[in-house]
C-alpha cells in the first residue's frame, strides 16, 4: 500500500499571487512616474523613496506588534503601492515629515487597525493624503512649475535640502519657486470673473489640462491600459469615472464655454486620470461587483466635480474616493449580478 | 445553429497526450464493491458471506421504498463473497460504509471482456414501452458515468424534448470519453437513440469539445453510417467546465436551467457518452454495468493510458497496469485535478464514478503558496460559471452570515474550482463553499426538526387547553340553581380536584421511578 498526502480540490495552483499583482501595478506606474520626474524634477523620486521607506518600516512594526509574520506580508508589496501612490500626489518639495505623518495615518491607522491587508475600509494612500492635505495646507500647495515654463529648476542639492530641512535654501523663497497648479488658477481666476479663454492664455495651460500635467496623465492612462490588458483592474471604474466627468461637464461647456471648462480639461487636470486607473480601482476598498464598480466610478467622478466646482479645495479626487469607499460595502450588497438560472421561467427564457 | 457562451470558465491545458487505444484493465484477485455507489440511499446486499456468485450476477439492489428505480450492483467476475465489511469510500475517505469483498475464482477474468451477458437481450427495444427499458437500466446498474453517477433510470423517467449526449470532457487529464468516442462511437450513437426513445426526446445533440478532433471525426462517421437525422453533432468550445450539465445546456440551447430547478424543467436531459454506451450494452446485449473506462494519467505513473477496468478493482492494481508509480508520484486523485478526491492511500476500489486515476508530480501540482487575505480583486467572479461572487461568499461564510450566504447563491456553486485557480491569495474558495453548503443543509435539517418539535408542543398545548375548557364547562353545568346544591357541588368538585391532584402527583412519582429504573 502506497500512502499519499491529501488536500482539497482543486489541486492546481494559481499562476498569479498578490505580490505579482502589486508588481504589475508598480510596473504600470513607471511611465507616469517617469513623466512626472521629467516635468517636476528629482523631488518626485525623493518623495517616492522617502514614503516607501517610511511605509515599509511602519508596516513591519505593525506586523510585529500584531504578531503577524513579517516576511510574506511585507513581501506582498501592497504597502509599496500605497506609498508610491501617495508620493505622486504631493508637491515634490514637501518636507520629509509630511510623508512620515501620512504613512502613519495610511499604514498604521487605515490599514492595520482595520485588520491589515484586505481588511481596510478606506484606501490607505488617500487616507494619508487627506490627513496631510487637511492638516498642512501650506506645505501641500507648494507645487513647482512644470519644466518648459522658463523657470530655473532647483538643483538636486537644493531639492534634497528643502525636503530634509523642511525649508528652502537661504537664497530662495517660495514666491519665486512655487507656482499654483492649473486647477488653482482656474478656480481663482474664474472667481475673478475672467473668461476661460483669458485664463487658458496663461502659459501654465497646455492643449487640454495643465502644461506637463496632461502629459503625465497620458502616461498614467497608458499604464492603466496595461493593467486592463493584464486583467489586474476591471474596465468599469476608469470608464465610469472618466465617462461621468465628460458627460456631466459636456452640457455646461456647450451652453457656456466662457465660464465652464471643456470636458477634457477636467479629465486632464489634477489627479483624475491617476485616480481613475490606479486609486479608485483599489480592489480592497472599492466595489467588487461589476455594476457596483460602475456606481463607484460614477460617484468618484461626480464628487470630484462637485468639489472642484463648489468646494474649498482645488481638486477633490481623494475625498471623492474616500466617500465612495464608505459607500462601497452597501453598494456591493445591492448590486449582486444575476446568478445562473436566476429569474428564468421553466422554459429557460428570461422572465 | 449558434452556440451560446456561458459566463466565466477557464481555458486549461489539456494534458491529454496519453490518450491512446483503450487497454484491458488489470485482473485483480480481490474486488471491493461499496454498496453506496451513488448519491441517495445505499443498495442492500442480495448475497451473503461465503456465497459463490457468477460474472454479471446482481449482488446488491436498491430498496425501492422511495419509489426510485435506482441502480443495481453486479459481480464483475465469478467470485466468492468473502466479507461484507465497512471500508473507506473513495468518494469521501472520511466515511466508512458497507462494502462487499469478492475473491475472484481462478480462471475468471474480470475486466478483459467488457462484462458478461447475464440478462436476456431486448433486441426489439424500439417497440418496448419506456417502463420496461427503465426497469432494465435499473437492474443492469446503469448510472451516470460522467462522474455524478445518478441512476439513469430515475433521470430518464421524466419525458423531455431534447437529449444532450455529453462528450465534452473538460477537466484536464481525463480522456476516457475521448477514447470511447474514438474507438466505439457507434455504441455511443446507438445508445443515444435508445436513451432518446426512453425519454421521448425528438432532438439529440452530441456535444464534443473542439479540441477532441479525432473523436469528432469518429462520431461524424458513426452518425453518417447510421443515417439518423435526429442526431446532430456539435463541436463545443474547450473551456472548463464546458462539460458541466448546466453550462453545456446553455452552450447548446441558449437557455439556463432555472435557479433551484433541474434540466427537466426546460425539457432537457443530459447523459454522458459512456452512459449511452452502457445503456446500449445493458438493453441490447443484456450486459450489466460491471466495467468502466478509466484514464490513468499524470507524471506519477510510468505508462499512462485509458483502461477498461472492472468495477471494484483496487486502485493499486490499476496503477500497476499503467506501469506502476514513477519516482515523481506526489498525490493520488480519483477524478480530475479540478474536482477529484485526493486519496490517502491506494487501497480503494474503482467505482462507477471513477473516470480517472490521476497521479500528478509536484511539478504538475505547482508551487503551494501560503494563503493570504482576500484583496477582493474579483478574478474569481470573472471566471465563475454560475455568475456568483466568490469574494463575497467567502466573507459571508467566514462571518457565518447564513442568510446572506444563501441569498448570494452558495447553493448554486457547482464546486468547479475555477475561483481557486485564479485566486492570487491562494484561498481554498471551493472548500469554503462546500463547507458553507453543508452548514446550510445542517441548519435546514435543524430548522425542520425544531419546526416538528414546535408543532408537537403546540398540539399538546391545544389538547391541554381543550381539556381545561371541557372541565370548566362540566363545572358550570354542575353549578345548580339553588344554593345548597351549589355548595354541595363545590364541595364535591373540591374533593374531586384534591383527588386528581393526589393521583397526578403519584403518577408523576411513579414516572420518576420508572425513569430512574430505565436509567439504571
Amino acid at each position: 500500500m502506497k500512502r499519499f498526502d491529501t488536500a482539497t480540490a482543486p489541486y492546481l495552483s494559481p499562476p498569479r499571487d498578490v505580490q505579482r499583482v502589486m508588481l504589475l501595478v508598480l510596473l504600470a506606474l513607471l511611465p507616469g512616474i517617469a513623466a512626472q520626474l521629467w516635468f517636476f524634477g528629482i523631488g518626485v523620486a525623493a518623495q517616492i523613496i522617502l514614503a516607501t521607506i517610511f511605509a515599509l518600516g511602519i508596516e513591519a512594526a505593525m506586523l510585529r506588534l500584531r504578531g503577524k509574520p513579517v516576511k510574506p506580508f511585507l513581501g506582498d508589496l501592497s504597502v509599496v503601492v500605497t506609498a508610491v501612490l501617495f508620493a505622486l500626489c504631493i508637491p515634490p518639495l514637501a518636507p520629509w515629515w509630511v510623508s512620515l505623518i501620512a504613512m502613519l495615518a495610511a499604514v498604521a491607522l487605515a490599514k492595520h487597525l482595520y485588520g491589515g491587508l484586505g481588511h481596510n475600509l478606506f484606501n490607505p494612500a488617500m487616507v494619508g493624503f487627506a490627513v496631510v492635505l487637511v492638516a498642512f495646507p501650506f506645505e501641500l500647495s507648494q507645487w513647482l512649475p512644470p519644466r518648459g515654463l522658463g523657470h530655473e529648476a532647483l538643483s538636486l542639492g537644493d531639492s534634497l535640502y528643502t525636503i530634509f530641512m523642511g525649508h528652502l535654501p537661504p537664497a530662495q523663497t517660495w514666491d519665486t519657486i512655487a507656482q499654483a497648479t492649473p486647477l488653482d488658477v482656474v478656480r481663482n481666476q474664474a472667481s475673478a470673473m475672467r473668461t476661460l479663454d483669458e485664463i487658458r492664455s496663461d502659459p501654465l495651460f497646455g492643449d487640454f489640462g495643465g502644461r506637463g500635467w496632461e502629459w503625465i496623465a497620458n502616461f498614467y492612462a497608458l499604464g492603466g491600459l496595461f493593467l486592463l490588458w493584464k486583467r489586474v483592474i476591471h474596465w468599469q471604474v476608469p470608464v465610469a469615472t472618466l465617462g461621468t466627468v465628460i458627460l456631466l461637464t459636456l452640457p455646461f461647456w456647450l451652453s457656456e464655454p466662457d465660464v465652464n471648462p471643456f470636458p477634457l480639461q477636467h479629465v486632464f487636470s489634477g489627479a483624475l486620470v491617476l485616480a481613475a486607473f490606479f486609486i479608485a480601482t483599489d480592489p480592497v476598498s472599492g466595489c467588487t461587483t461589476p455594476r457596483g464598480r460602475l456606481f463607484f466610478g460614477a460617484g468618484v467622478g461626480i464628487i470630484t466635480l462637485a468639489i472642484r466646482r463648489w468646494g474649498s479645495y482645488p481638486d477633490g479626487v481623494a475625498f471623492a474616493v474616500l466617500l465612495m469607499n464608505a459607500a462601497a460595502p452597501w453598494i456591493d450588497l445591492h448590486t449582486r449580478p444575476r446568478i445562473y438560472g436566476e429569474g428564468r421561467r421553466p422554459d429557460g427564457d428570461a422572465l | 445553429m449558434a452556440l451560446h457562451a456561458f459566463h466565466g470558465g477557464l481555458r486549461l491545458p489539456g494534458h491529454k497526450t496519453h490518450a491512446g487505444a483503450i487497454r484491458p484493465g488489470p485482473v485483480a484477485d480481490t474486488l471491493w464493491l461499496p454498496l453506496q455507489q451513488h448519491a441517495g440511499a445505499a443498495n442492500r446486499p442480495l448475497v451473503s458471506v461465503g456465497e459463490r456468485v457468477n460474472a454479471g450476477q446482481a449482488v446488491a439492489a436498491p430498496d425501492n421504498d422511495d419509489g426510485r428505480l435506482g441502480a443495481w450492483l453486479h459481480a464483475p467476475c465469478d467470485a466468492e463473497v468473502v466479507a461484507i465489511e465497512d471500508r473507506e469510500l473513495p468518494s469521501n475517505p472520511a466515511i466508512r460504509a458497507p462494502t462487499l469483498v469478492l475473491r475472484r475464482m481462478a480462471g475468471s477474468d474480470a475486466g478483459a471482456d467488457a462484462g458478461a451477458a447475464s440478462m436476456p437481450p431486448i433486441a426489439d427495444w424500439c417497440e418496448q414501452p419506456s417502463a420496461v427499458l427503465l426497469q432494465r437500466l435499473a437492474e443492469a446498474g446503469v448510472a451516470g458515468l460522467g462522474g455524478a453517477v445518478f441512476p439513469s433510470a430515475d433521470k430518464l423517467s421524466v419525458r423531455r424534448q431534447t437529449l444532450i449526449v455529453n462528450g465534452a470532457e473538460c477537466e484536464p487529464y481525463i480522456a476516457c470519453d475521448d477514447a470511447l468516442l474514438r474507438e466505439r462511437s457507434d455504441r455511443v450513437i446507438h445508445g443515444a437513440l435508445l436513451l432518446a426513445h426512453i425519454a421521448g426526446a425528438e432532438h439529440i445533440l452530441l456535444a464534443i469539445e473542439d479540441r477532441m478532433q479525432d473523436a469528432l471525426a469518429a462520431a461524424a462517421t458513426a452518425i453518417a453510417n447510421h443515417g439518423d437525422e435526429r442526431i446532430e453533432l456539435r463541436a463545443v468550445p474547450t473551456i472548463y467546465p464546458e462539460g458541466g450539465e448546466r453550462q453545456l445546456i446553455q452552450t447548446l440551447t441558449g437557455k439556463q436551467v432555472p435557479r433551484g430547478g433541474l434540466p427537466r424543467d426546460i425539457g432537457v436531459i443530459v447523459q454522458n457518452v459512456g452512459t449511452a454506451a452502457a445503456a446500449w450494452a445493458a438493453v441490447v446485449e443484456g450486459r450489466p454495468l460491471t466495467t468502466r473506462l478509466v484514464s490513468v494519467a499524470g507524471d506519477g505513473v510510468r505508462a499512462a493510458g485509458t483502461f477498461e477496468v472492472a468495477i471494484g478493482t483496487p486502485v493499486s492494481e490499476v496503477v500497476a497496469a499503467a506501469g506502476g508509480y514513477s519516482d515523481r508520484a506526489a498525490r493520488l486523485i480519483i477524478g480530475g485535478p479540478m474536482m477529484g478526491v485526493a486519496l490517502p492511500h491506494d487501497e480503494f476500489p474503482i467505482t462507477k464514478a471513477a473516470n480517472c486515476v490521476l497521479v500528478p508530480s509536484e511539478a504538475e501540482l505547482g508551487e503551494r503558496r501560503p494563503e493570504m487575505p482576500c484583496i477582493r480583486c474579483g478574478e474569481c467572479a470573472r471566471v465563475c460559471p454560475a455568475s456568483l461572487l466568490p469574494q463575497q461568499l467567502l466573507a459571508f461564510a467566514r462571518g457565518e452570515q447564513w442568510e446572506r450566504l444563501q441569498q448570494h447563491g452558495v447553493t448554486d456553486c457547482i464546486e468547479c474550482g475555477c475561483c481557486d485557480l485564479v485566486c492570487p491569495s491562494s484561498i481554498p474558495l471551493a472548500e469554503h463553499f462546500r463547507w458553507g453548503k453543508a452548514m446550510l443543509r445542517q441548519r435546514q435539517r435543524d430548522a425542520s426538526k425544531a419546526e416538528g418539535a414546535k408543532e408537537r408542543h403546540d398540539a399538546r398545548q391545544l389538547r391541554i387547553e381543550q381539556e381545561q375548557a371541557e372541565r370548566a364547562a362540566r363545572r358550570q353545568k354542575a353549578a345548580a340553581p339553588d344554593a345548597v346544591a351549589a355548595a354541595l357541588a363545590r364541595a364535591k368538585a373540591k374533593a374531586t380536584a384534591a383527588k386528581t391532584v393526589e393521583s397526578e402527583t403519584s403518577d408523576s412519582e411513579s414516572t420518576h421511578t420508572d425513569s430512574r429504573e430505565d436509567g439504571a
